[in-house]
């Protein structure tokens, strides 16, 4: 028996992981080390540079394959990779006839959309991601037109994204590639992962990988964390803006060895002013405080072929909102004053392990575990939610090659398991009922995924999954990409999935519990398994076409892609029948999401970029009360422009950076309030209304810079935010229809100061 | 449960035991080539590839080396360089005919020699 626990652990050591690293040397044409050349995955804004003694280290990941090495007065490398080896470069000085003309380094684009993937994937780097105001995920997407930021209520401030016109539970959202927003999270997990922990963003447009599951249905969304091995010893962000919300953020790190490094990460925000712009006598944004904490390590032994991850988190967040007056600890739950407090607390292991085969650096084997426990208590007026959840994550993957490199696969196995714990409270107007809804999700799976790619200008992931769960049952998963090059610079992608998953309804939708609504869950038939209903299904297909081509010698990038999503079931939340009323049941009819996307990226200068983007979104769902009406609160015609401009870098880092944002937003269909009193009416549809955002950063040198911004700077409110404003324990309250900001013009300010 | 120990050892076994055959199944090689692109690239690696038993292939430009992974019981080093040379790419012992090199698209032609 000993002896069996031993080959199992001598078993899981070999191991090994996804976030794999490769490093390499780079060499002057005398052999001697090139420190600070610049060091990236072409299309990607994955980089980094040399140290002293021209080594470098950067993450590896098996979709990357061309590696581009500069240095100013070095004719530029690219390297094709095909496996993680280490890499030793000799760059050759550029002739002096080429230096005068020679266009120094490239600067990567912040926002890169790649000729060799066979995904629809665009990558944000940390660059992009320092567009935003602020300050966690959630906002990070504002200049990114993939994604689509709405507001979920008016209570509490809390964004939504929205990919392909579907919102963020359809999507699978991955923090390393361990799914992280989930479940309880679903809500307000994208406001507990600061953004300067964030080194870059993936989106994946339609069906995603089998690799992490069956459940994403519109996208895929990965984060990248800061690595421990390449991050810096010390960063300081602190912010503030007009809304009176501060944020500091701190980064130390320290090479423990030459094989250990560590990071702790300390975010604290507060609100700390009540702010009533449009004088309804509710808080335009919750009171609130966040403290979030994080110690990673990293384990590298490149010769031996092991990577390793350790993360430990705590995250504690409080949020009041509500009346002006309210005072929690005189008025919880009497009529004194209407208010919500949400307060969550959040703890997560996770650990990664993996292994890289010295004699076969195409083979690797690699595992990730994650704990994750998630406990929200709130109150909106009389209705409570409270919601803990437990969850265990397992992935076991196994890379390697068929016969050669152009032909990779993955395969593996993993383990879900989620314990749910909620209790709903919704007062209803005659008597009121409190339910305990407690349930245990398990499911184990196996997958596998082949890659073929010709090094030229096809490629096609072929993927499929089996899993068995105790309440979606036992069920396959197919999902596939193509990727095709036709002609110079042009891309034709095609993609196609399935995905199903449990709606965790009342964590979905916890914007209903402030209003009056009743909840009522309409069963179908005896069947449904998760709060008496049965699991939503659907398809994904989508195609997508990019064009660059040069306009007065500069790049231009046209795009245009068409996705669909037809759910064969559903979980509908109706907001038709009436507006005392949410329903939820399973649909009976059709069912499905149609979106297009045009967008035109031109590069005027090498520092002056334009982006825009059209997007048309179609979205229609059979109704029970109503019949086929358009999805509420979802525009149907989108325009997005934004523009940035960076000067040179001069001398010691000093540096000006501009952009501006411009979204239009066309009319969006409004949930059901005909049958309210007049002045509690909203009408059928909302008006159309743009919104200006623009942001200055100055870099005083390469250690410290100052941003300044404003956002809604045309001052665009949501006329009536709050139904039934001025009775709100009345019939007729409902702080959940929201399809504009609340909180008018607002400009902030922040420093970052980095130690190298 | 005893079989399942045997099995695994003799998979362990099988992994640990291989190195010591005589055939090398991940044998590496660097083979200079000369070649002058990006579609030198494509098509160097394009023959390399096209020998069963090559399992990893890369050339760079820079350097002009192709790096290679094969599986010696199934080819050799010799059969990669001759099927790159059938290309039109000569390499360290074989070169290519002049009529392959000829074949070759004009901004491919390397300078020989």
């Amino acid at each position: 028996m000993h002896k069996l626990f031993l080959i199992a652990f001598l078993l899981c050591a070999t191991l090994l992981q996804a976030q794999e690293t490769i490093s390499g040397k780079v060499l002057d044409e005398q052999n001697q080390p090139l420190p600070g050349a610049s060091v990236y995955w072409k299309d990607t804004s994955v980089s980094t540079s040399s140290g002293n003694d021209g080594t470098f280290t950067i993450p590896y990941n098996p979709q990357n394959m061309y590696l581009v090495i500069s240095y100013i007065g070095y004719v530029t490398d690219t390297v094709h990779v095909h496996t993680p080896q280490f890499i030793s470069r000799k760059l050759t000085p550029q002739k002096s006839s080429d230096l005068t003309e020679v266009v120094v380094d490239k600067t990567r684009k912040s926002l890169e959309r790649s000729q060799l993937k066979t995904a629809n994937v665009t990558t944000m780097g940390s660059k992009e991601l320092l567009k935003a105001a602020c300050c966690n995920i959630a906002e990070s997407f504002e200049t990114n037109p993939s994604i689509d930021v709405n507001f979920t209520d008016a209570l509490t401030g809390t964004k939504q994204i929205k990919m392909l016109g579907l919102t963020s539970p359809y999507l699978l959202i991955a923090e390393e590639n361990i799914p992280a927003i989930r479940g309880a999270s679903q809500a307000y997990g994208l406001s507990f992962v600061p953004g300067t922990w964030v080194e870059s963003i993936q989106i994946t447009k339609g069906a995603g990988p089998v690799v992490n599951g069956y459940e994403s249905i519109s996208g895929q969304i990965n984060y990248e964390l800061l690595k421990p091995m390449n991050d810096i010893p010390f960063f300081l962000n602190a912010y503030g803006d007009t809304g009176s919300r501060f944020e500091l953020n701190t980064h130390f790190n320290k090479k423990v060895s030459d094989k250990w490094s560590s990071s702790l990460f300390l975010h604290g925000n507060a609100r700390v002013a009540k702010n009533d712009m449009n004088n309804d006598g509710f808080l335009d944004n919750p009171l609130g405080k966040q403290f979030n904490i994080m110690n990673r390590w990293q384990y590298a032994d490149a010769e031996k072929g092991w990577v390793s991850f350790l993360n430990f988190r705590y995250m504690r967040d409080e949020k009041q909102g509500g009346q002006l007056d309210f005072d929690p600890d005189r008025d919880k739950f009497t009529t004194n004053n209407w208010g919500s407090e949400i307060n969550t607390d959040k703890a997560d292991v996770s650990a990664k392990l993996g292994y890289v085969f010295p004699d076969m650096p195409y083979q690797s084997i690699g595992l990730q575990t994650a704990f994750n426990w998630h406990k929200q208590e709130s109150y909106f007026g009389f209705n409570q939610y409270n919601i803990q959840q437990k969850s265990l994550y397992s992935n076991l993957i196994f890379n390697s090659i068929i016969s050669n490199t152009l032909n990779k696969f993955a395969t593996g196995i993993n383990f879900t398991y989620d314990d749910y714990n909620e209790y709903v409270y919704v007062n209803q107007l005659n008597g009121f009922n409190g339910d305990r809804y407690d349930r245990i999700d398990n499911s184990a799976g196996a997958f596998f995924e082949y890659t073929y790619d010709n090094a030229n200008n096809f490629s096609v992931v072929l993927g499929g999954r089996f899993d068995v769960h105790n309440r979606l049952g036992a069920f396959v998963t197919p999902r596939l990409h193509m990727r095709y090059n036709p002609w110079k610079s042009a891309t034709i992608r095609a993609s196609a999935g399935r995905g199903k998953r449990a709606a965790n309804i009342f964590a979905e939708n916890q914007a209903l519990f402030g209003s009056s609504r009743v909840f009522q869950v309409l069963p179908q038939g005896a069947g449904g398994k998760v709060y008496g209903l049965n699991p939503e299904i659907a398809w994904n297909y989508g195609v997508s076409f990019v064009q660059n081509f040069p306009v007065f010698g500069k790049n231009a990038e046209f795009v245009v892609d068409f996705y669909r999503t037809d759910f064969s079931n559903q979980v509908v939340v109706d907001l038709y029948a009436s507006p005392q009323q949410a329903l939820f049941y399973n649909l009976n009819g059709k069912s499905y999401a149609n979106s297009l996307q045009v967008e035109l990226n031109y590069e005027i200068t090498r520092h002056f970029n334009i982006r825009t983007a059209y997007k048309y979104y179609d979205i229609k769902t059979n109704y029970v009360t109503a019949g086929a009406q358009e999805r509420p609160l979802q525009a149907k015609n989108r325009f997005f422009a934004n523009v940035a401009y960076e000067t040179h870098v001069h001398e010691g880092g000093k540096q000006w950076k501009f952009d501006v944002t411009y979204n239009w937003m066309g009319k969006q269909r409004l949930p059901n309030t005909a049958t309210n009193p007049v002045e509690d009416r909203m009408g059928n549809y909302s008006p159309s209304f743009s919104l200006f955002n623009a942001q200055v950063t100055r870099s005083f040198s390469s250690v410290f810079e100052m941003y300044a911004g404003a956002e809604n700077i045309g001052n665009y409110r949501q006329k009536k935010a709050i139904l039934g404003a001025d009775d709100p324990f009345g019939a007729y309250f409902d702080s959940s229809i929201v399809y504009a900001p609340i909180f008018g013009q607002m400009y902030y300010m922040g420093l970052r100061f980095k130690v190298k | 449960m005893k079989k399942l120990v045997l099995v695994m050892l003799i998979m362990l076994a099988g992994i640990t035991t291989q190195a010591q055959e005589k055939k090398n199944k991940n044998a590496k090689y660097d083979i200079e080539v000369k070649g002058n692109c990006d579609q030198c690239k494509k098509r160097i690696e394009k023959a390399a590839y096209s020998v069963k038993g090559v399992k990893s292939a890369a050339w760079s430009e820079e350097n002009g080396n192709l790096h290679l992974i094969v599986d010696e019981s199934k080819c050799s080093v010799s059969d990669v360089r001759a099927a790159v040379a059938k290309a039109g790419h000569d390499t360290d012992k074989v070169k290519a005919d002049d009529k392959d090199y000829e074949n070759l698209h004009s901004c491919c032609q390397y300078t020989r020699g």
